[in-house]
């Protein structure tokens, strides 16, 4: 197997890390993890609204800077990297990813579900002609056999991404999982792959490793694994590993280590930890970003969020479906309510 | 008893062909032209039920001055051609593409006050489901930002859906506040491909000036009861829910099952409206000539 020497890696601290901070990353903040990043040699630094442009709502959160003056607070101290966002075709628009271009973005994540990739070509089209790297990314990529996960990256290849992601958005996958699917992408299309994890299993590096292993050649990472659920694959454990592995990669070990220690640890609201509700999660097939609505909806309507996140992954819940917790936190309130009366 | 008022449907795709099955059990109208620009499925679906045709010729609906009211169902490029036509023809034009040629109406909430009106424009799927409780919501308690977001089976989005998804969404937040009466608002749409295909949720999220919630629940339940008159499978799933001046509704839409299966709710919806908006005008012109 010809395994890809070159590792480009993609730091999304500042986007995933969004949901663990209740989406209120501060100017200062910003400022001072782009900068770090950018001195640390990371090639991309991904900043948006957790769940991308225009993702400010009641539905994910309402952000304390808008897109655009996060956006103004990165641009300034990234010297090397290229500036990146994120967009859900649905929630964000294209203006939307007009204005990133213009405060300087340089390349965009459009991501849709794992079987909806034809709702993101005018936004991937657009991206081109805005002369910005766009990456097509697929959710919830367990939720599709391997073939339907190649024929989706296929479609984004086909409207011009310039690399397609697999991404494991509930923390579900296991290895081989990973794999398969990967592999299916990377058969299937010209363009590079990258993986993107989250740790609600702990295979987060584990899974990373896989995807490499099958041609992936982009990775995500955080600091500290500030993300979604239980996080991601931790951007200082990464760059340690693939050192480890033998593959080369834009990082400086020490100075990722030094951001994420001295830098984001400072910041972060609780440890990024497996609890027992991101656990439910990664086992359940869930969606990352559910794990603080769910504590939120659980508390309000007296039930266990666990028996929540259980229902959530039965009824076969999507990324974005967020107001559905509170649908199944009613329905379970409702029926317990019968039972006892 | 009263004459049918006579109407044409122009596009026989998906909403087209599921328009005429309506319009055939209809009381009010009746359906005397299928306008497409191919012989397709739709056409022939719809000789079989004895319906008359036209391919590649708007002239024959303008020129049958018996026809009074025109669906237009094909796609919002097509409507601006057709709405000169139709204006100039005397024709009253229902657009069920995203043109907005005409003012938004939702029948529960503004048909009453379009008096006139030659051209309606019934917004989207989701702004059909949702209006309704804003508007119900801010007449109760002062809207200051409403957002929604609207679920669909993967299914049940076809190709225009798809192809301009920002539509949608810029749409129906506008509809939002001009109808609904929300000073801000937001919309957001999200496809599922779950098996069995989901029928389609709604969530309308208000944050009120007023958070009284016996007086929220009942203009709640008096619009769901009123748009249930013309879109049967509108259910309310979740009834209002107040957290400090937040109010989360949940609403379902069940499709009929006339010609789109019934988790299409949100391509029935629509239709049901564009039918429901008709029915009206035909009965507010037969009172008018019976009057006369």
């Amino acid at each position: 197997m010809s395994e890809p020497s070159f590792v480009h890696v993609l730091d999304a601290t500042l986007r995933d890390g969004s949901h663990p901070m209740g989406h209120s990353f501060t100017r200062e903040q910003i400022a001072a993890v782009a900068g770090g990043l950018d001195a640390a040699g990371l090639e991309y630094i991904e900043i948006s609204h957790g769940d991308g442009l225009g993702g400010s709502s009641i539905n994910y959160g309402r952000s304390l800077l808008t897109d655009e003056e996060m956006l103004e607070a990165a641009a300034p101290v990234i010297h090397q990297a290229k500036l990146t966002v994120l967009l859900l075709p649905g929630i964000g628009i294209k203006e939307d990813l007009e204005m990133a271009a213009k405060h300087g973005a340089k390349a965009v994540r459009i991501a849709t579900h794992v079987t909806e990739a034809d709702i993101a070509a005018q936004h991937i089209e657009l991206a081109r002609k805005l002369g910005m790297e766009a990456f097509g990314f697929l959710m919830m990529s367990h939720m599709a056999p391997p073939e339907v996960v190649a024929a989706q990256a296929r479609l984004f290849e086909s409207y011009g991404a310039t690399t397609v992601y697999v991404a494991d958005s509930a923390g579900t996958m296991l290895p081989g999982d990973v794999k398969a699917r990967v592999k299916a992408v990377v058969d299937a299309v010209k363009v590079p792959v990258g993986f993107h994890a989250h740790n609600n299993l702990c295979m987060a590096v584990a899974n990373s490793v896989a995807a490499l292993e099958v041609g992936a050649s982009f990775l995500d990472g955080t600091c500290r694994g500030l993300g979604a659920g239980a996080g991601n694959a931790q951007l200082e454990v990464l760059a340690g590993v693939l050192d480890k592995l033998g593959y080369r990669s834009s990082l400086d070990f020490y100075k990722v280590m030094d951001v994420a220690e001295e830098i984001v640890a400072p910041m972060m609201k609780r440890p990024q930890v497996v609890s027992k509700n991101a656990l439910m999660m990664g086992y359940a097939g869930v969606y990352s970003s559910f794990l603080l609505f769910t504590a939120r909806a659980a508390e309000r309507f007296g039930v266990d969020a666990r028996d929540i996140l259980v229902e959530l992954g039965k009824r076969r819940m999507v990324g974005g479906q967020e107001d559905m917790i509170i649908d199944v936190a009613y329905r379970l309130a409702e029926q317990r309510k019968e039972k006892t009366a | 008893m009263t004459e049918k008022v006579k109407v044409a449907v122009i596009g026989p795709g998906n909403i087209g062909t599921d328009l005429m099955y309506k319009l055939l059990r209809s009381k009010q109208l009746e359906l005397v032209l299928l306008a497409g620009v191919e012989e397709s499925e739709g056409i022939l679906r719809a000789r079989a039920l004895g319906v008359q045709t036209v391919i590649g010729d708007l002239r024959p609906v303008l020129e049958d001055a018996s026809i009074r009211i025109v669906f237009d169902a094909s796609s919002a490029k097509a409507h601006l051609r057709h709405a000169r036509k139709l204006e100039a023809a005397g024709k009253v034009a229902i657009d069920l593409t995203p043109a907005a040629v005409g003012p938004y109406v939702v029948p529960s909430v503004n048909l009453g006050s379009l008096h006139g009106a030659k051209n309606f424009n019934m917004v989207t799927c989701g702004g059909q489901a949702t209006v309704p409780i804003v508007y119900a919501i801010n007449r109760a308690a002062g809207a200051r930002y409403a957002e929604m977001v609207s679920a669909i089976a993967s299914k049940s989005a076809g190709p225009g859906t798809r192809n301009n998804i920002d539509e949608f969404t810029r749409t129906t937040a506008r509809a939002l506040s001009v109808l609904g009466g929300a000073k801000r608002s937001k919309a957001i749409i999200v496809l599922n491909p779950a098996e069995p295909p989901m029928i389609m949720t709604n969530t309308v999220y208000v944050e009120v000036d007023r958070p009284d919630e016996a007086a929220i629940r009942s203009s709640v339940e008096q619009i769901v009861a009123e748009v249930q008159q013309y879109v049967p499978g509108y259910r309310l799933r979740v009834p209002p829910q107040l957290e400090g001046n937040k109010v989360t509704t949940i609403v379902e839409v069940e499709g009929a099952g006339d010609f789109l299966p019934k988790y299409s709710g949100n391509l029935d919806i629509i239709t049901a409206a564009a039918v429901g908006v008709a029915e009206k005008l035909a009965a507010g012109w037969s009172r008018k000539e019976a009057t006369a």
